[in-house]
């Protein structure tokens, strides 16, 4: 083509290069275009896309402004307060009797975690699920704000004006004044008292137990003129017989007791002999089921057997209880080594049970008498004086200091109608109970995390509480309400406090010696001369580590008890459970999701039946669901569902307190029915006059765990005797092999194959080794759990959906009679052997979960640790279904914030409530797989601790929930790559080195096993075999 | 190569001209809708909104709505996706293999069984999707795509994923071999069309067809390399679904016998559905000349060969369990046949092992009312095989604490209510909107006039 030479112009502007025109020749509109030009006003189109950008900016950025969350910054910050550090205050938990030395957690300024106080020589470190638990009891939405006057309101110079207006009113006429409460383990709590009693000489102090020690209180009075309750040593036990005490759930000092029990079930290379312990029960307590034999026995047995055991070890044989004889001859043998325990509130068989312990020598080994406890010292009769007093109008101003006895005395009701009467009635409740909803007035008291107070549960260990938070509330301890009311308006419990103590602390400057006492939390001081002890204390002194002679009158006792052994109709044994308790932390949503550590159930009371008893009354059982029962006794009936419980005595019923909470708060409200009513006088049984009627009526009861026994399968649970164990430390194990080619006798382990090259930790092998022996199934672990991870609580109808989230759970399993044949093996044994198996994600090596996961939200951390990566987890549950041991969690719902579950999940559910939050954790979101991540925020703050200091995390330094809950310390966490872990030497590691890429561990340990070993998942959870100590194991295990 | 044997019946009866297939196909697309037609609209839009409404509560509220727990984490949920998975492998199996196999009869029934395909894939796709309780992160999360969290990878070792690859692969496929079928029918209707609505909808859906030769050859190619990538997906993809249990460490999962067993399942599940929906579709069009008797007798052949596959696989993981000697493995099998769900064992049985076995009878293999109902039997029998595989395994695992029991909820229904009511809805869309019969190969085999003549 011809090239075109041509040149055209725009203009001849362009041709005679007008300047004007060379000036705007490259623009693209070479006239000037006005912005605006303002002279008719009109906007163009330029303005018209700058509005429009402007506008579509605006709207976007005011959309992206979310609801607006102030964050208000520290304007001074506390000294001791760094956001993201935690800090820790030693306390002391108390609830009526109950006692333990506790650590709180605090991050900034919030209690938001409870640990046992390592340095009690009471508790040890230990703690039981109310008390880890407690701490969200803190943030009850359902605590009053402040004081209230008949329902409403009131400040307290109203309230405190009238109350000692009317106090002075009634001491004037020389009314009646009481003050209620039970137990009161502070010293300095009593003096106030006093002085309050000094102040208005009519009042007195009525004390009560709910569930209560006064028989035992009154044979220590009888037997060695002391009204008191000795210290056990269970640690120095062989041989130990309970007659209905839970020592280990329940009874008086739980976590001690399981401290020094759990010690002599440890078995190792050291030391291979262990305790051996007989129970004798109606229900299959948390006690019994621990228990090498245990025996059934109706409540009304209890005294016959106790007598029969007595008589036994004085050579007059021919009791007709099993075991009885064994147990004795047990006993003789271990001589002073031995202790026998009685649950039992009658002073006769308490009288009986001290003559057979001073038989066998046990005051001075297992039983101290000069260490007095001071965990129980409510009088029944005491307390029943009061209540005829009120009816009688004999009483004219009562104080109830922290109880509820309208809920949990069996006499309650009377009191209910006659506490109108009173022209002053005052509760201190926390919150309206049913109590405070009686009383004219109630002057809330702190909680304890909020308060000062001093405690000595045993005589010269003294334990302190400090406040872990100001108060939340406008509420004020009791001590200072006393005191106002007694007419010192500028009271402070604090500077009480510290003046009692001024001069009886060790060291030379108060201030430090304060501060060191504080920080400990507790102080052991020998002979109470130089601590300000109870003053009111009606134990004598004893000279520490002497005995009083027994001077019971034994023939007297024995002359006063029923022999009688055929019982005629059915009895019913009430009992407490672990979580629940007398019901006074009811409306804690922790604890009623916590499952019985037996029945595995929450959120109810049930009639516990025996099967035989099912069989005969043609009610049946299917996961949790059967009949409603009424019970009667005498003209009080209650309506309860069946629960069927292998262990339950022939002849008797069991049923749990503590529930029927009718004025507890939502969370407890309606959950259950009160049972306490159908108590008579103290006793824990009703043995005559009971009728039970079987309604056609279905009910379910939210359990986590329906199934009841192992199946027969010997890789889940490995056990044997102890005689098997001491000749074979392998004893019980299953050893599973793999036949292959690749080895010379064609067998290998299931571990030697794998498709996969195994991991390489470098650094840190995390791993735990759970004692199957020493476990004794108390649920701490589950509820220390629940506070650290922040697990939301589901509620019972999520529960019966089976969709609990609890991160670890107990597995309880009984043993049955059946071999062989399946549908027989699914039915419990009639008293069963149990064992307690805590599982949590195994984080195994090989993790079938991992392989699954499409979207690689579970991936395998270099340390060992199967991890979670909630935000992107997109919900298949395709790892829970692959998981074989079943511990992986779905959030089904939004479980915060979240209208359905307000009631339920209250931790999750209301600004209050939502302060227990560990902030270290998130909160899952619905969709999301959770499960348990070896507490994955302790090891990372563990290991950046050691690292600022630039030095190793040390063994114990790091320590799961789980592990440093446990008062048994069966649960033990641990480096495997460090040879100085206890983990380490517990499993005896060799470490291998098979191929470059992987480093596996040898487990040398004999009595170690992976449960499911032979899929070959290679769990970093170990367990030890279950060792009992009798002499033949039921059918079961050979089978 | 192509030898057609002289002996053979006609595989279109009642002397069909050319004309008349292009009649009888295309009327029901140029009609008014029938009132059956608006009567099973109408219940299927009955069924999609019931449906829908628990599709979005489920979204709304989460997975909680269902009866799953913390053992059982997939019940109905999967089932129905394996099912309807299942089911969509008739109609490529009818369109690729019987293709490549020379299969003539398949002429008749490929156009609507592949439709059945497409639509019981997407059904089957609603599940993976709805099962997460979180459409908006589920769907794209699990793809491999660029994104911006860094070198965040989705895990090729994950079965899961591979069902995405094979699902979405074969729909895709599917798809394609579909609609490039539908093209030469679609230009027949564009060409007969008398409104300009349908001229300008069936003009654009034929591409521009212009029935020359060299197109014809075109098409032709295209369809048998469509067939050819098609016939190793109809077996990778049940192959694949299957790998979501094999790969697992679950007893009653765990088993190298799933894969060929879930094909043969697929295929059984996929013909018998072919046959329900077909004898409606037969007698509401009258269509019986082309989809004859002896299409009938041929497909329930094909349900007793892959019933007794079935069944010798159900025998085969019985004898294996008790073989390998594996507690878990053994009291899983079992727990299946004696447990508490051995109604779902029982149904399976009955509905998949000795239900087709009546096919051996060429009466009842010959007879409409008894073929239909066995072919909903069928059905039922796959969806509980799935149901037994699923829950019956995950609900008494390893560690007896965590047996449990599955109880479905009214949402559980209703999201298979809602798969129900989409595949019918689109069933119902096709048959009246799309030819129902591949009008342009169903010509190739009516017999010509002049031969019809001389017979």
């Amino acid at each position: 083509m011809k090239d075109n030479k041509k040149t055209y112009w725009k203009g001849l502007e362009q041709l005679s290069n007008d300047p004007a025109f060379v000036k705007n020749a490259d623009r693209e509109f070479p006239e000037y275009l006005p912005i605006s030009n303002g002279e008719d006003g009109r906007s163009n189109r330029r303005d018209f896309l700058k509005m429009m950008g402007f506008g579509v900016a605006a709207v976007s950025l005011a959309a992206c402004e979310a609801p607006v969350r102030k964050a208000i910054p520290y304007v001074n910050k506390p000294v001791d307060v760094d956001p993201g550090i935690p800090n820790y205050y030693a306390s002391t938990y108390m609830q009526g009797g109950d006692y333990c030395s506790i650590v709180v957690k605090t991050r900034e300024g919030r209690p938001i975690k409870i640990e046992g106080n390592k340095l009690s020589p009471i508790s040890q470190g230990g703690v039981m699920p109310q008390v880890e638990a407690s701490v969200l009891s803190l943030y009850d939405n359902e605590r009053l704000r402040g004081p209230v006057k008949g329902g409403e309101s009131v400040a307290w110079e109203t309230l405190d004006s009238e109350v000692t207006q009317k106090l002075n009113s009634v001491a004037s006429q020389g009314g009646q004044i009481r003050i209620v409460s039970n137990t009161v383990l502070s010293p300095s709590t009593k003096e106030v008292i006093n002085q309050f009693g000094a102040k208005f000489p009519t009042s007195r102090h009525v004390m009560y137990d709910p569930t209560s020690a006064d028989g035992m209180l009154q044979a220590n009075q009888e037997s060695f003129g002391t009204r008191a309750i000795p210290s056990y040593d269970f640690s120095k036990a062989d041989v130990i017989v309970s007659f209905g005490a839970d020592f280990l759930g329940t009874w008086l000092s739980p976590v001690e007791f399981t401290k020094q029990y759990s010690k002599t079930r440890k078995l190792n290379d050291g030391k291979k002999d262990m305790s051996r312990h007989y129970q004798f029960e109606s229900n299959l307590s948390l006690t019994g089921a621990n228990a090498d034999y245990r025996t059934m026995i109706r409540p009304s047995e209890e005294a016959a057997a106790v007598q029969a055991l007595h008589d036994e070890l004085r050579g007059q044989g021919g009791s007709q209880f099993e075991n009885i004889a064994k147990a004795a001859q047990d006993l003789r043998d271990a001589g002073r080594n031995a202790l026998v325990v009685s649950g039992s509130n009658d002073p006769a068989v308490q009288t009986v049970v001290n003559a057979i312990n001073n038989q066998l020598g046990a005051y001075g080994t297992t039983i101290d008498m000069s260490v007095p406890m001071m965990i129980r010292q409510g009088s029944d009769s005491a307390m029943n004086q009061f209540i005829d007093d009120v009816k009688a109008k004999r009483v004219q101003a009562v104080i109830f200091y922290n109880c509820n006895p309208v809920y949990n005395h069996p006499r309650g009701t009377e009191l209910a109608e006659a506490l109108g009467g009173a022209a002053l009635t005052v509760s201190t409740s926390d919150r309206t109970d049913e109590t405070a909803a009686l009383c004219q007035y109630t002057a809330p008291d702190h909680h304890f995390l909020e308060s000062w107070n001093d405690a000595e549960p045993k005589r010269g260990h003294f334990s302190f509480t400090q406040p872990a938070i100001t108060p939340v509330f406008k509420t004020r301890q009791v001590q200072e309400s006393l005191m106002v009311w007694a007419g010192q308006a500028d009271f402070s419990y604090f500077d009480f406090l510290q003046s009692r103590w001024r001069g009886n602390l060790p060291g030379g400057n108060f201030q430090m010696a304060w501060d060191q006492a504080l920080m400990d939390g507790v102080i052991s001081v020998s002979g109470s001369a130089t601590a300000p002890a109870d003053s009111t204390a009606t134990a004598a002194a004893i000279p520490a580590g002497g005995q009083p002679a027994f001077s019971g009158n034994v023939s007297a006792a024995m002359s006063a008890l029923n022999r009688s052994t055929a019982g005629e109709g059915i009895e019913i044994a009430f009992y407490e459970k672990v979580a629940i308790g007398d019901g006074s932390q009811a409306n804690n949503p922790w604890l009623q999701e916590t499952p019985d550590p037996v029945t595995k159930s929450t959120w109810d009371n049930y009639l516990c039946v025996s099967q035989a008893w099912a069989t005969e009354n043609g009610v049946e059982a299917f996961e949790g669901k059967c009949n409603k029962a009424v019970v009667t006794v005498g003209d009080k009936s209650v309506t309860l569902p069946i629960l069927i419980q292998p262990g339950q005595a022939p002849g008797t019923v069991g049923i749990a307190v503590g529930y029927g909470r009718t004025s507890a708060g939502k969370v407890a409200n309606g959950v259950g029915v009160n049972v306490y009513p159908l108590m008579q006088g103290g006793a824990m049984a009703v043995t005559s006059g009971v009728s039970i009627e079987v309604l056609p009526e279905k009910y379910q009861i939210a359990q986590t765990q329906t199934h009841q026994t192992y199946m027969g399968r010997e890789t889940v649970i490995q056990e044997a005797t102890l005689a098997a164990y001491q000749e074979n430390p392998s004893a019980g194990r299953y050893n599973p092999h793999t036949a292959t080619w690749k080895s010379e006798d064609g067998e290998v382990s299931p571990g030697a194959l794998s498709l996969w090259k195994g991991h390489n930790y470098n650094n840190h092998h995390w791993g735990l080794v759970i004692d199957m022996n020493s476990c004794t199934g108390c649920s701490a672990c589950h509820v220390a759990c629940q506070a650290e991870n922040n697990i939301p609580v589901v509620g019972r109808d999520e529960v019966i959906m089976r969709r609990d989230m609890h991160w670890m759970r107990i597995d309880r399993y009984y043993s049955s009679d059946a071999v062989e044949d399946y549908t027989a093996m699914e039915v419990a044994a009639a008293n069963p052997e149990v064992t307690f198996q805590p599982m949590m994600c195994q984080h195994c090596n090989n993790a079938p979960c991992e392989t699954v996961c499409p979207v690689a939200a579970t991936t395998h951390s270099t340390e060992g640790i199967n991890q979670m990566t909630y935000n992107r987890c997109i919900g298949t549950r395709y790892c829970a279904n692959n998981c074989p041991y079943k511990v992986r969690r779905f959030n089904w719902f939004k479980y915060h914030d979240n209208g359905q579950f307000e009631d339920i999940n209250t931790s999750m559910n209301n600004v209050l409530g939502k302060m227990v939050l560990n902030p270290d954790v998130t909160v899952r979101s619905r969709g999301v797989m959770e499960k348990c991540s070896l507490c994955i925020q302790r090891i990372q703050y563990g290991k950046l601790e050691a690292k600022k200091e630039g030095r190793r995390p040390k063994d114990g330094e790091i320590d799961t929930a789980c592990a440093s809950a446990c008062p048994s310390d069966a649960i033990v966490f641990g480096d495997m790559n460090d040879p100085e872990s206890r983990i380490y030497k517990m499993l005896k590691i060799r470490d291998t080195e098979e191929a470059d890429y992987i480093t596996e561990k040898e487990i040398l340990e004999p009595r170690a096993y992976h449960v499911l070993e032979e899929i070959g998942v290679k769990p970093n959870v170990s367990y030890l075999t279950k060792i009992r100590n009798k002499e033949e194991m039921s059918e079961q295990t050979d089978a | 190569m192509q030898v057609t044997s002289a002996v053979r019946e006609d595989l279109v009866t009642g002397g069909k001209t050319v004309h008349d297939v292009t009649h009888d196909i295309c009327r029901q697309v140029e009609g008014k809708p029938t009132k059956s037609w608006m009567l099973g609209m109408a219940i299927s839009l009955g069924a999609l909104g019931i449906g829908t409404y628990a599709v979005l509560a489920l979204l709304w509220e989460g997975i909680g709505v269902w009866g799953l727990n913390k053992t059982v984490g997939w019940a109905w949920d999967i089932t129905n996706f394996v099912w309807w998975v299942g089911i969509g492998h008739a109609g490529t199996l009818i369109s690729a293999i019987l293709l490549l196999f020379r299969q003539k009869w398949r002429m008749s029934i490929n156009r609507a069984a592949e439709a059945m395909t497409i639509f019981a894939v997407i059904c089957a796709a609603c599940f993976p999707g709805l099962h997460m309780g979180r459409l908006w992160v589920g769907f794209y999360w699990a793809l491999p795509l660029p994104n911006t969290w860094g070198s965040l990878w989705v895990n090729f070792n994950s079965p899961l994923l591979w069902d995405v690859f094979a699902i979405s692969t074969y729909f895709t496929v599917s798809l394609v071999f579909w609609y490039i079928g539908l093209i030469p029918d679609f230009a027949s209707i564009r060409d007969r069309a008398t409104n300009k609505i349908s001229k300008a909808v069936y003009g654009a859906l034929s591409f521009g067809w212009d029935g020359a030769a060299k197109t014809w050859m075109r098409y032709e190619s295209v369809a048998l390399i469509l067939a050819g990538l098609a016939t190793p997906l109809v077996l990778s993809v049940h192959t694949i679904v299957s790998f979501d249990f094999a790969t697992s460490v679950i007893p009653g999962w765990h088993t190298t016998i799933f894969p060929p067993y879930f094909v043969a399942g697929a295929i059984f599940s996929g013909f018998a559905m072919v046959l329900t929906l077909m004898l409606v579709t037969r007698k509401v069009y009258k269509l019986e000349d082309y989809i004859t008797i002896n299409h009938i007798e041929l497909m329930n052949i094909i349900i007793i060969i892959t019933g007794s596959i079935v069944g010798i696989a159900y025998i085969t993981e019985f004898f294996i369990a008790w073989y390998s000697g594996v507690e878990a493995e053994q009291y899983a099998f079992i727990n299946r046949a004696t447990g508490p769900y051995w109604w779902a064992y029982a149904t399976m049985m009955t509905c998949n092992v000795i239900s087709p076995q009546l096919f051996w009878f060429k009466k009842i293999r010959t007879n409409i009312a008894a073929t239909f109902i066995l072919s909903i039997i069928v059905n039922i029998g796959m969806w509980f095989e799935r149901f037994v595989i699923i829950v019956t395994s995950l609900h008494r695992d390893y560690l007896p604490s965590s047996w449990a029991m599955f109880y479905p909820t009214f949402y559980d229904v209703g999201v298979y209510l809602f798969t129900f009511g989409l595949f019918f809805t689109a069933f119902l869309l096709f048959a009246k909107f799309f030819p129902v019969i591949n009008m342009a190969e169903v010509k190739s085999i009516i017999k010509s006039s002049s031969l019809k003549e001389t017979k």
